[in-house]
Protein backbone atom coordinates (compact mmCIF):
# COMPACT_ATOMS: atom_id res chain seq x y z
CA UNK A 1 0.00 0.00 0.00
CA UNK A 2 1.67 3.68 -1.04
CA UNK A 3 0.53 5.98 1.02
CA UNK A 4 2.22 8.64 -0.21
CA UNK A 5 0.52 8.00 -4.16
CA UNK A 6 -2.90 7.62 -2.13
CA UNK A 7 -2.11 11.04 -0.21
CA UNK A 8 -1.44 12.67 -3.83
CA UNK A 9 -5.58 12.20 -4.48
CA UNK A 10 -6.72 13.74 -1.44
CA UNK A 11 -6.27 17.29 -2.28
CA UNK A 12 -7.32 18.30 0.76
CA UNK A 13 -4.09 16.87 2.24
CA UNK A 14 -1.88 19.71 0.76
CA UNK A 15 -4.00 22.57 2.76
CA UNK A 16 -2.36 23.98 5.42
CA UNK A 17 -3.93 25.15 8.86
CA UNK A 18 -2.70 27.92 10.96
CA UNK A 19 0.58 27.70 8.42
CA UNK A 20 0.76 24.03 9.57
CA UNK A 21 0.49 21.07 7.62
CA UNK A 22 -2.81 20.07 7.91
CA UNK A 23 -2.78 16.52 10.00
CA UNK A 24 -6.22 15.19 9.71
CA UNK A 25 -6.68 12.65 12.29
CA UNK A 26 -10.98 13.06 12.56
CA UNK A 27 -11.57 9.86 10.43
CA UNK A 28 -14.64 8.57 12.73
CA UNK A 29 -16.42 12.24 12.40
CA UNK A 30 -16.09 11.87 8.12
CA UNK A 31 -13.38 11.21 6.39
CA UNK A 32 -11.70 13.60 3.45
CA UNK A 33 -12.49 12.93 -0.33
CA UNK A 34 -10.54 12.22 -3.15
CA UNK A 35 -10.14 14.03 -6.15
CA UNK A 36 -12.10 10.85 -8.16
CA UNK A 37 -15.41 11.64 -6.19
CA UNK A 38 -14.76 15.17 -5.96
CA UNK A 39 -14.54 14.79 -10.16
CA UNK A 40 -17.38 12.67 -10.33
CA UNK A 41 -19.81 15.09 -8.45
CA UNK A 42 -18.59 17.89 -10.60
CA UNK A 43 -19.29 15.89 -13.63
CA UNK A 44 -22.18 14.62 -12.75
CA UNK A 45 -24.03 18.46 -12.72
CA UNK A 46 -21.84 19.75 -15.74
CA UNK A 47 -22.69 16.71 -18.11
CA UNK A 48 -26.14 14.94 -16.84
CA UNK A 49 -27.54 16.44 -14.21
CA UNK A 50 -31.36 15.55 -14.12
CA UNK A 51 -33.63 13.73 -11.98
CA UNK A 52 -33.55 9.83 -11.91
CA UNK A 53 -36.41 7.55 -12.61
CA UNK A 54 -38.86 9.13 -14.45
CA UNK A 55 -36.78 11.27 -17.62
CA UNK A 56 -37.15 9.12 -20.77
CA UNK A 57 -34.42 11.31 -22.30
CA UNK A 58 -30.69 10.42 -22.19
CA UNK A 59 -29.21 12.65 -19.68
CA UNK A 60 -31.86 11.29 -17.06
CA UNK A 61 -31.25 7.61 -18.29
CA UNK A 62 -27.76 8.28 -17.55
CA UNK A 63 -28.48 9.46 -14.28
CA UNK A 64 -30.46 6.90 -13.22
CA UNK A 65 -28.75 4.25 -14.52
CA UNK A 66 -25.38 5.58 -12.67
CA UNK A 67 -27.60 6.25 -9.14
CA UNK A 68 -28.23 2.22 -9.21
CA UNK A 69 -24.55 1.64 -10.00
CA UNK A 70 -24.13 3.32 -6.90
CA UNK A 71 -26.71 0.72 -5.13
CA UNK A 72 -24.99 -2.29 -7.42
CA UNK A 73 -21.84 -1.56 -6.33
CA UNK A 74 -22.89 -0.86 -2.32
CA UNK A 75 -24.58 -4.32 -2.30
CA UNK A 76 -21.60 -5.81 -3.59
CA UNK A 77 -19.59 -3.89 -1.24
CA UNK A 78 -21.46 -5.73 2.26
CA UNK A 79 -22.13 -9.00 -0.15
CA UNK A 80 -25.67 -8.39 -0.13
CA UNK A 81 -27.80 -11.23 -1.74
CA UNK A 82 -29.40 -7.93 -4.35
CA UNK A 83 -29.47 -4.54 -4.76
CA UNK A 84 -32.87 -4.38 -3.26
CA UNK A 85 -31.82 -4.90 -0.49
CA UNK A 86 -29.81 -1.54 -0.39
CA UNK A 87 -31.59 1.37 0.65
CA UNK A 88 -30.43 4.79 0.12
CA UNK A 89 -30.86 7.71 3.03
CA UNK A 90 -28.93 10.54 4.16
CA UNK A 91 -26.70 8.52 6.83
CA UNK A 92 -26.61 5.83 9.29
CA UNK A 93 -28.91 8.00 11.46
CA UNK A 94 -31.80 7.89 9.30
CA UNK A 95 -31.25 4.16 8.82
CA UNK A 96 -31.78 3.58 12.17
CA UNK A 97 -34.28 5.73 12.55
CA UNK A 98 -35.96 4.00 9.22
CA UNK A 99 -35.83 0.69 11.42
CA UNK A 100 -37.65 2.14 14.39
CA UNK A 101 -40.06 3.64 12.30
CA UNK A 102 -41.61 1.44 9.82
CA UNK A 103 -40.21 -1.75 11.64
CA UNK A 104 -39.84 -1.68 15.67
CA UNK A 105 -43.00 0.62 15.99
CA UNK A 106 -45.25 -2.21 14.69
CA UNK A 107 -43.63 -5.13 15.96
CA UNK A 108 -42.07 -4.51 19.89
CA UNK A 109 -44.86 -3.83 22.23
CA UNK A 110 -45.67 -3.90 25.64
CA UNK A 111 -43.15 -5.27 27.90
CA UNK A 112 -41.28 -6.48 24.85
CA UNK A 113 -37.07 -5.81 24.90
CA UNK A 114 -34.77 -3.51 22.83
CA UNK A 115 -30.94 -5.08 23.43
CA UNK A 116 -28.44 -2.76 23.26
CA UNK A 117 -24.90 -2.17 24.18
CA UNK A 118 -23.28 0.86 26.53
CA UNK A 119 -20.99 1.21 23.81
CA UNK A 120 -23.35 2.59 21.32
CA UNK A 121 -23.47 6.35 19.40
CA UNK A 122 -26.30 8.57 20.43
CA UNK A 123 -28.29 7.14 16.75
CA UNK A 124 -28.18 3.99 17.50
CA UNK A 125 -29.46 4.61 21.18
CA UNK A 126 -31.98 7.35 21.30
CA UNK A 127 -34.32 6.12 18.58
CA UNK A 128 -35.00 3.15 20.66
CA UNK A 129 -34.96 4.64 23.68
CA UNK A 130 -38.06 6.72 22.47
CA UNK A 131 -39.62 3.98 20.90
CA UNK A 132 -39.16 1.94 24.17
CA UNK A 133 -41.11 4.99 26.28
CA UNK A 134 -43.81 5.35 23.47
CA UNK A 135 -44.46 1.93 23.21
CA UNK A 136 -43.82 0.39 27.12
CA UNK A 137 -40.74 -1.51 26.08
CA UNK A 138 -37.75 -2.13 27.56
CA UNK A 139 -34.12 -1.55 26.99
CA UNK A 140 -31.22 -3.72 28.10
CA UNK A 141 -27.99 -2.52 28.14
CA UNK A 142 -25.03 -5.11 27.67
CA UNK A 143 -22.14 -3.22 30.00
CA UNK A 144 -17.94 -3.18 28.84
CA UNK A 145 -15.31 -4.93 31.01
CA UNK A 146 -12.23 -2.15 32.18
CA UNK A 147 -10.99 -2.48 29.07
CA UNK A 148 -14.01 -1.89 26.95
CA UNK A 149 -14.99 -5.41 25.13
CA UNK A 150 -18.17 -6.22 25.01
CA UNK A 151 -19.50 -8.90 28.10
CA UNK A 152 -20.86 -11.27 25.93
CA UNK A 153 -21.85 -13.21 28.74
CA UNK A 154 -23.74 -10.36 29.83
CA UNK A 155 -25.68 -10.20 26.62
CA UNK A 156 -26.31 -13.93 26.98
CA UNK A 157 -27.78 -13.56 30.06
CA UNK A 158 -29.65 -10.27 28.95
CA UNK A 159 -31.71 -12.69 26.18
CA UNK A 160 -34.82 -13.67 26.32
CA UNK A 161 -38.31 -14.68 24.74
CA UNK A 162 -38.96 -11.27 25.34
CA UNK A 163 -36.19 -10.07 23.35
CA UNK A 164 -37.50 -8.49 20.30
CA UNK A 165 -34.45 -6.48 18.93
CA UNK A 166 -30.97 -6.53 19.23
CA UNK A 167 -28.88 -3.39 18.53
CA UNK A 168 -25.50 -2.84 18.41
CA UNK A 169 -22.65 -1.47 17.36
CA UNK A 170 -20.15 -3.35 15.42
CA UNK A 171 -17.19 -0.90 15.92
CA UNK A 172 -17.21 2.13 19.08
CA UNK A 173 -16.69 4.88 17.97
CA UNK A 174 -14.56 5.87 21.04
CA UNK A 175 -13.28 2.89 22.41
CA UNK A 176 -12.74 1.40 18.79
CA UNK A 177 -13.88 -2.24 19.98
CA UNK A 178 -15.20 -4.74 18.06
CA UNK A 179 -18.33 -6.36 18.62
CA UNK A 180 -18.32 -10.29 18.06
CA UNK A 181 -21.37 -9.26 15.68
CA UNK A 182 -21.47 -12.90 13.92
CA UNK A 183 -22.23 -14.57 17.46
CA UNK A 184 -24.06 -11.98 18.68
CA UNK A 185 -26.86 -12.47 16.31
CA UNK A 186 -26.64 -16.05 15.93
CA UNK A 187 -27.66 -15.71 19.13
CA UNK A 188 -30.43 -13.56 18.76
CA UNK A 189 -31.73 -15.26 16.05
CA UNK A 190 -31.99 -18.22 18.09
CA UNK A 191 -34.49 -16.24 20.57
CA UNK A 192 -36.30 -15.30 17.65
CA UNK A 193 -35.04 -11.64 17.93
CA UNK A 194 -34.78 -9.32 15.14
CA UNK A 195 -30.92 -7.56 14.87
CA UNK A 196 -29.53 -4.14 13.58
CA UNK A 197 -26.08 -3.77 13.06
CA UNK A 198 -24.59 -0.08 13.50
CA UNK A 199 -21.72 -0.47 10.64
CA UNK A 200 -20.87 3.42 10.61
CA UNK A 201 -17.59 2.43 12.15
CA UNK A 202 -16.62 -1.35 10.55
CA UNK A 203 -17.83 -1.11 6.73
CA UNK A 204 -15.44 1.83 6.08
CA UNK A 205 -12.86 0.66 7.62
CA UNK A 206 -12.79 -3.78 7.82
CA UNK A 207 -14.52 -6.06 4.96
CA UNK A 208 -18.04 -6.49 6.03
CA UNK A 209 -20.18 -9.54 4.59
CA UNK A 210 -23.71 -9.30 5.87
CA UNK A 211 -24.85 -12.86 4.51
CA UNK A 212 -21.63 -13.93 6.72
CA UNK A 213 -22.54 -12.02 9.71
CA UNK A 214 -26.22 -12.37 8.89
CA UNK A 215 -27.55 -9.47 10.59
CA UNK A 216 -31.64 -8.37 9.43
CA UNK A 217 -30.28 -4.73 9.27
CA UNK A 218 -27.29 -3.04 8.62
CA UNK A 219 -26.71 0.60 9.09
CA UNK A 220 -24.32 2.84 7.71
CA UNK A 221 -22.85 6.46 6.57
CA UNK A 222 -21.52 7.33 2.73
CA UNK A 223 -19.67 10.44 4.42
CA UNK A 224 -17.27 7.94 6.46
CA UNK A 225 -16.18 6.23 3.69
CA UNK A 226 -14.85 8.44 1.14
CA UNK A 227 -18.27 9.29 -0.27
CA UNK A 228 -20.29 12.66 0.06
CA UNK A 229 -22.55 13.82 3.28
CA UNK A 230 -25.74 13.22 2.74
CA UNK A 231 -26.32 9.56 1.56
CA UNK A 232 -26.17 6.81 3.95
CA UNK A 233 -27.18 3.11 3.36
CA UNK A 234 -29.90 0.83 4.92
CA UNK A 235 -29.02 -2.64 4.55
CA UNK A 236 -31.73 -5.04 5.49
CA UNK A 237 -32.62 -8.49 4.10
CA UNK A 238 -35.42 -8.90 1.17
CA UNK A 239 -37.88 -10.71 2.69
CA UNK A 240 -38.43 -8.60 5.90
CA UNK A 241 -38.01 -5.00 3.99
CA UNK A 242 -40.59 -6.77 1.89
CA UNK A 243 -42.85 -7.30 4.96
CA UNK A 244 -42.30 -3.37 6.05
CA UNK A 245 -44.64 -0.41 5.94
CA UNK A 246 -42.97 3.00 3.81
CA UNK A 247 -41.48 5.48 6.35
CA UNK A 248 -41.92 8.17 4.15
CA UNK A 249 -44.54 8.88 1.71
CA UNK A 250 -44.63 10.62 -1.21
CA UNK A 251 -43.31 10.50 -4.88
CA UNK A 252 -40.89 8.07 -6.23
CA UNK A 253 -42.28 5.32 -3.85
CA UNK A 254 -45.57 4.50 -4.72
CA UNK A 255 -46.42 2.27 -7.96
CA UNK A 256 -50.06 3.49 -8.73
CA UNK A 257 -52.11 6.36 -6.18
CA UNK A 258 -55.67 6.47 -6.87
CA UNK A 259 -57.93 8.97 -5.14
CA UNK A 260 -58.38 6.66 -2.46
CA UNK A 261 -55.77 4.42 -2.37
CA UNK A 262 -51.91 3.69 -2.66
CA UNK A 263 -50.12 0.72 -4.38
CA UNK A 264 -46.15 0.66 -2.81
CA UNK A 265 -43.63 0.49 -5.31
CA UNK A 266 -41.11 -2.37 -4.93
CA UNK A 267 -37.91 -2.85 -3.03
CA UNK A 268 -35.62 -0.39 -2.31
CA UNK A 269 -37.91 2.06 -4.01
CA UNK A 270 -40.49 1.60 -2.00
CA UNK A 271 -38.76 3.41 1.21
CA UNK A 272 -37.08 6.20 -1.02
CA UNK A 273 -39.55 9.04 -1.12
CA UNK A 274 -39.39 11.92 -3.10
CA UNK A 275 -35.77 13.32 -5.30
CA UNK A 276 -33.21 11.31 -3.86
CA UNK A 277 -29.43 12.52 -2.77
CA UNK A 278 -28.27 11.57 -6.61
CA UNK A 279 -24.45 12.56 -7.16
CA UNK A 280 -24.34 10.76 -3.70
CA UNK A 281 -25.85 7.72 -4.76
CA UNK A 282 -23.57 7.85 -7.92
CA UNK A 283 -20.26 8.95 -6.01
CA UNK A 284 -21.03 5.94 -3.78
CA UNK A 285 -19.42 4.13 -6.27
CA UNK A 286 -16.58 5.81 -7.24
CA UNK A 287 -15.70 5.68 -3.04
CA UNK A 288 -16.07 1.87 -3.50
CA UNK A 289 -13.90 1.85 -6.42
CA UNK A 290 -11.44 3.42 -5.00
CA UNK A 291 -11.27 1.59 -1.26
CA UNK A 292 -11.54 -1.88 -3.60
CA UNK A 293 -8.83 -0.71 -5.30
CA UNK A 294 -6.33 -0.37 -2.64
CA UNK A 295 -8.18 -3.38 -1.03
CA UNK A 296 -10.38 -3.69 2.31
CA UNK A 297 -8.53 -6.12 4.28
CA UNK A 298 -4.55 -3.68 3.29
CA UNK A 299 -6.85 -0.60 4.19
CA UNK A 300 -7.03 -2.77 7.66
CA UNK A 301 -4.11 -3.89 8.36
CA UNK A 302 -2.34 -0.42 7.64
CA UNK A 303 -4.72 0.87 10.30
CA UNK A 304 -3.93 -1.63 13.09
CA UNK A 305 -0.05 -0.89 12.58
CA UNK A 306 -0.87 3.01 13.05
CA UNK A 307 -3.30 2.50 16.12
CA UNK A 308 -0.45 0.04 17.64
CA UNK A 309 2.10 2.36 16.69
CA UNK A 310 -0.38 5.12 17.97
CA UNK A 311 -0.82 3.26 21.65
CA UNK A 312 2.89 2.50 21.84
CA UNK A 313 3.65 6.27 21.38
CA UNK A 314 1.05 6.98 24.06
CA UNK A 315 2.20 4.45 26.26
CA UNK A 316 5.86 6.26 26.19
CA UNK A 317 4.69 9.24 26.76
CA UNK A 318 4.12 10.78 30.45
CA UNK A 319 1.04 11.28 32.02
CA UNK A 320 -1.81 9.84 29.38
CA UNK A 321 -4.50 7.82 29.83
CA UNK A 322 -5.70 5.63 27.17
CA UNK A 323 -9.16 4.02 26.91
CA UNK A 324 -10.22 0.74 25.22
CA UNK A 325 -8.81 -2.32 24.27
CA UNK A 326 -4.96 -2.65 23.70
CA UNK A 327 -4.69 -5.38 21.03
CA UNK A 328 -5.18 -4.06 18.06
CA UNK A 329 -7.03 -7.11 16.76
CA UNK A 330 -9.70 -6.33 18.55
CA UNK A 331 -9.96 -2.77 17.71
CA UNK A 332 -10.75 -0.39 14.93
CA UNK A 333 -8.29 2.21 14.25
CA UNK A 334 -9.79 4.95 16.94
CA UNK A 335 -8.10 5.66 20.00
CA UNK A 336 -9.65 7.60 22.68
CA UNK A 337 -7.24 9.59 25.48
CA UNK A 338 -7.03 12.26 28.08
CA UNK A 339 -4.18 14.48 28.57
CA UNK A 340 -4.36 14.48 32.64
CA UNK A 341 -4.74 17.41 34.00
CA UNK A 342 -5.81 19.47 30.40
CA UNK A 343 -9.78 19.27 29.50
CA UNK A 344 -9.89 17.77 25.66
CA UNK A 345 -11.18 20.86 24.91
CA UNK A 346 -7.96 23.05 25.82
CA UNK A 347 -6.47 19.98 24.36
CA UNK A 348 -8.26 20.31 20.92
CA UNK A 349 -7.26 24.06 20.69
CA UNK A 350 -3.90 23.65 21.47
CA UNK A 351 -3.49 21.27 18.45
CA UNK A 352 -5.19 23.34 16.07
CA UNK A 353 -2.34 25.99 16.56
CA UNK A 354 -0.10 22.85 14.94
CA UNK A 355 -2.99 22.06 12.17
CA UNK A 356 -3.98 18.90 13.74
CA UNK A 357 -7.40 18.18 14.20
CA UNK A 358 -8.71 15.42 16.63
CA UNK A 359 -12.28 15.29 18.26
CA UNK A 360 -12.92 16.27 21.69
CA UNK A 361 -16.20 16.10 23.91
CA UNK A 362 -18.64 13.08 24.54
CA UNK A 363 -18.69 11.55 20.82
CA UNK A 364 -22.19 11.38 21.06
CA UNK A 365 -21.64 8.59 23.41
CA UNK A 366 -22.98 9.96 26.88
CA UNK A 367 -24.16 6.81 28.65
CA UNK A 368 -20.45 5.71 27.82
CA UNK A 369 -18.54 8.35 29.04
CA UNK A 370 -20.90 8.15 32.22
CA UNK A 371 -19.90 4.82 32.68
CA UNK A 372 -15.98 5.25 31.94
CA UNK A 373 -16.59 8.29 35.08
CA UNK A 374 -15.26 10.94 32.23
CA UNK A 375 -16.84 14.08 31.27
CA UNK A 376 -15.08 14.20 27.94
CA UNK A 377 -12.38 12.57 25.91
CA UNK A 378 -10.21 13.30 23.04
CA UNK A 379 -10.16 10.76 19.89
CA UNK A 380 -7.39 10.09 17.40
CA UNK A 381 -8.95 8.28 14.29
CA UNK A 382 -7.24 6.74 11.41
CA UNK A 383 -7.59 6.02 7.46
CA UNK A 384 -5.70 4.98 4.75
CA UNK A 385 -4.01 8.49 3.88
CA UNK A 386 -2.75 8.65 7.34
CA UNK A 387 1.04 8.46 8.22
CA UNK A 388 2.98 7.25 11.47
CA UNK A 389 4.71 10.67 11.37
CA UNK A 390 1.21 12.22 11.52
CA UNK A 391 1.34 10.63 14.95
CA UNK A 392 4.70 11.29 15.80
CA UNK A 393 3.56 15.43 15.15
CA UNK A 394 0.50 14.75 17.42
CA UNK A 395 3.17 13.04 20.50
CA UNK A 396 5.82 16.03 19.74
CA UNK A 397 2.01 18.36 20.37
CA UNK A 398 0.76 16.59 22.99
CA UNK A 399 4.32 17.07 25.49
CA UNK A 400 3.80 20.92 24.29
CA UNK A 401 0.38 20.66 25.44
CA UNK A 402 1.80 19.93 28.90
CA UNK A 403 4.53 22.71 28.55
CA UNK A 404 1.88 25.11 28.11
CA UNK A 405 -0.05 23.97 31.22
CA UNK A 406 3.47 23.93 32.94
CA UNK A 407 2.83 20.14 33.63
CA UNK A 408 6.63 19.76 32.54
CA UNK B 1 -4.24 31.77 24.19
CA UNK B 2 -3.24 29.98 26.88
CA UNK B 3 -1.60 33.30 28.79
CA UNK B 4 -0.58 33.30 32.16
CA UNK B 5 -3.00 35.06 33.87
CA UNK B 6 -5.59 32.43 32.22
CA UNK B 7 -3.17 29.43 33.20
CA UNK B 8 -3.12 30.72 37.14
CA UNK B 9 -6.80 31.53 37.56
CA UNK B 10 -7.97 27.87 35.81
CA UNK B 11 -4.99 26.32 38.71
CA UNK B 12 -5.53 28.58 41.41
CA UNK B 13 -9.57 29.45 41.13
CA UNK B 14 -10.82 32.71 42.88
CA UNK B 15 -13.78 32.00 44.67
CA UNK B 16 -14.59 28.61 43.94
CA UNK B 17 -16.17 26.46 46.32
CA UNK B 18 -19.78 26.76 47.89
CA UNK B 19 -22.09 29.12 50.30
CA UNK B 20 -23.71 27.33 53.29
CA UNK B 21 -26.92 29.49 52.39
CA UNK B 22 -27.49 31.67 49.31
CA UNK B 23 -29.70 34.43 48.11
CA UNK B 24 -28.86 33.19 43.98
CA UNK B 25 -28.57 30.17 42.72
CA UNK B 26 -27.98 28.90 39.72
CA UNK B 27 -26.23 25.99 37.22
CA UNK B 28 -25.98 25.20 33.51
CA UNK B 29 -23.70 23.29 31.50
CA UNK B 30 -22.21 23.20 27.66
CA UNK B 31 -23.65 20.28 25.84
CA UNK B 32 -20.93 20.86 23.51
CA UNK B 33 -18.26 19.64 25.86
CA UNK B 34 -20.01 18.77 29.39
CA UNK B 35 -18.45 21.65 30.96
CA UNK B 36 -20.92 23.10 34.22
CA UNK B 37 -20.82 25.48 36.25
CA UNK B 38 -22.39 26.49 39.39
CA UNK B 39 -22.90 29.79 40.53
CA UNK B 40 -23.92 31.00 43.93
CA UNK B 41 -24.39 34.44 45.12
CA UNK B 42 -25.23 36.46 48.44
CA UNK B 43 -26.61 40.05 48.65
CA UNK B 44 -26.35 42.40 51.45
CA UNK B 45 -29.39 44.56 52.19
CA UNK B 46 -28.52 47.41 49.59
CA UNK B 47 -28.74 44.33 46.67
CA UNK B 48 -25.50 44.44 46.44
CA UNK B 49 -23.70 41.44 45.76
CA UNK B 50 -21.79 40.57 49.45
CA UNK B 51 -20.18 36.95 48.50
CA UNK B 52 -20.07 34.72 45.70
CA UNK B 53 -18.42 31.18 45.00
CA UNK B 54 -18.68 29.26 41.34
CA UNK B 55 -17.84 25.61 41.35
CA UNK B 56 -17.85 23.18 38.40
CA UNK B 57 -15.54 21.82 36.12
CA UNK B 58 -14.16 22.09 32.48
CA UNK B 59 -11.69 23.53 30.10
CA UNK B 60 -9.43 26.12 31.58
CA UNK B 61 -11.34 28.70 29.55
CA UNK B 62 -14.53 28.27 31.18
CA UNK B 63 -13.03 28.21 34.96
CA UNK B 64 -10.79 31.13 34.30
CA UNK B 65 -13.86 33.35 32.79
CA UNK B 66 -16.15 32.46 35.61
CA UNK B 67 -13.45 32.89 38.23
CA UNK B 68 -12.70 36.33 36.77
CA UNK B 69 -16.19 36.63 36.67
CA UNK B 70 -16.60 36.10 40.36
CA UNK B 71 -14.17 39.09 40.93
CA UNK B 72 -15.73 41.76 38.89
CA UNK B 73 -18.86 40.99 40.54
CA UNK B 74 -17.97 41.84 44.03
CA UNK B 75 -20.30 45.02 45.38
CA UNK B 76 -22.61 45.43 41.86
CA UNK B 77 -25.79 45.84 42.47
CA UNK B 78 -28.14 42.91 40.80
CA UNK B 79 -28.78 45.52 38.41
CA UNK B 80 -25.16 46.46 37.57
CA UNK B 81 -24.83 42.42 37.36
CA UNK B 82 -27.40 41.70 34.70
CA UNK B 83 -25.20 44.39 32.40
CA UNK B 84 -22.35 42.83 32.78
CA UNK B 85 -21.58 42.06 28.84
CA UNK B 86 -19.06 39.84 27.14
CA UNK B 87 -17.07 42.38 25.91
CA UNK B 88 -16.40 42.33 29.69
CA UNK B 89 -15.52 38.92 29.59
CA UNK B 90 -13.58 39.16 26.69
CA UNK B 91 -11.90 41.86 28.40
CA UNK B 92 -11.45 39.93 31.23
CA UNK B 93 -9.56 37.22 29.25
CA UNK B 94 -7.78 39.46 27.57
CA UNK B 95 -7.46 36.55 24.27
CA UNK B 96 -9.63 36.51 20.94
CA UNK B 97 -11.52 33.31 20.53
CA UNK B 98 -12.82 30.84 17.73
CA UNK B 99 -16.62 30.75 17.62
CA UNK B 100 -16.64 27.52 19.38
CA UNK B 101 -14.76 28.57 22.35
CA UNK B 102 -16.84 31.81 22.83
CA UNK B 103 -19.15 28.94 24.48
CA UNK B 104 -16.55 27.86 26.94
CA UNK B 105 -15.89 31.47 28.14
CA UNK B 106 -19.58 32.46 28.44
CA UNK B 107 -20.55 29.65 30.02
CA UNK B 108 -19.83 31.28 33.59
CA UNK B 109 -21.36 34.46 32.39
CA UNK B 110 -24.70 32.65 30.55
CA UNK B 111 -25.39 31.01 34.66
CA UNK B 112 -25.00 33.78 36.26
CA UNK B 113 -27.39 36.04 34.65
CA UNK B 114 -29.75 32.75 34.54
CA UNK B 115 -29.32 33.02 38.34
CA UNK B 116 -30.27 36.81 38.69
CA UNK B 117 -32.89 37.06 36.26
CA UNK B 118 -34.67 33.80 37.91
CA UNK B 119 -33.91 36.00 41.49
CA UNK B 120 -35.71 39.38 40.18
CA UNK B 121 -38.74 36.83 38.80
CA UNK B 122 -38.13 38.89 35.38
CA UNK B 123 -37.45 37.27 31.73
CA UNK B 124 -33.95 35.69 31.27
CA UNK B 125 -32.58 37.78 28.74
CA UNK B 126 -29.62 36.51 26.95
CA UNK B 127 -27.02 37.11 23.98
CA UNK B 128 -27.32 34.95 21.07
CA UNK B 129 -23.42 33.74 22.41
CA UNK B 130 -24.44 33.15 25.33
CA UNK B 131 -27.78 30.81 24.99
C1 LIG C 1 -20.91 4.22 15.67
C2 LIG C 1 -21.64 5.32 14.98
N1 LIG C 1 -22.93 5.17 14.69
C3 LIG C 1 -23.64 6.13 14.08
C4 LIG C 1 -23.07 7.31 13.71
C5 LIG C 1 -23.92 8.35 13.08
O1 LIG C 1 -23.50 8.63 11.79
P1 LIG C 1 -24.21 9.81 10.99
O2 LIG C 1 -23.98 11.05 11.79
O3 LIG C 1 -23.51 9.83 9.68
O4 LIG C 1 -25.64 9.46 10.89
C6 LIG C 1 -21.73 7.53 13.99
C7 LIG C 1 -21.10 8.82 13.64
O5 LIG C 1 -20.23 9.33 14.30
C8 LIG C 1 -21.00 6.51 14.65
O6 LIG C 1 -19.70 6.68 14.94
Amino acid sequence: MDVDAIREDFPILKKRVHGKKLVYLDNAATTQKPKQVIEAIKEFYSDYNANVQRGVYEISEKATELYEGGRESVAKFINATSSKEIIFVRNATEAINLVANAWAKKNIGKDDEIIISIMEHHSNFVPWQQLAIENNAKIKVVGVDPEGHFKFDEYESLLSDKTKLVAITHVSNVLGTITPVKEIVKKAHEKGAMTLVDGAQSVPHIPVDVQQIGCDFLAFSGHKMLAPTGIGILYGKKEILEKMDPFLKGGDMIKEVHLDSTRWNELPWKFEAGTPNIEGGITMKVAIDYLNRIGMPNIREHEKKLTKYALDAFANTKGIDVYGPRNVEEKGGVVSFNVQQIHPHDLASILDEEGIAIRSGHHCAQPLMENLGLVAASRASFYLYNKEEEIDILINSLKKARKVFRLE
Amino acid sequence: MYTEMILDYYKFPRNFGTLEKADIKSRDTNPLCGDEIEFQINLDENKKVKEVKYSGKGCAISQAAASMLTELMQGKTVDELKKISKGDIYDLLGITLSPVRVKCALLGLKVMKIGVYTYLSEEIKLDEDEK
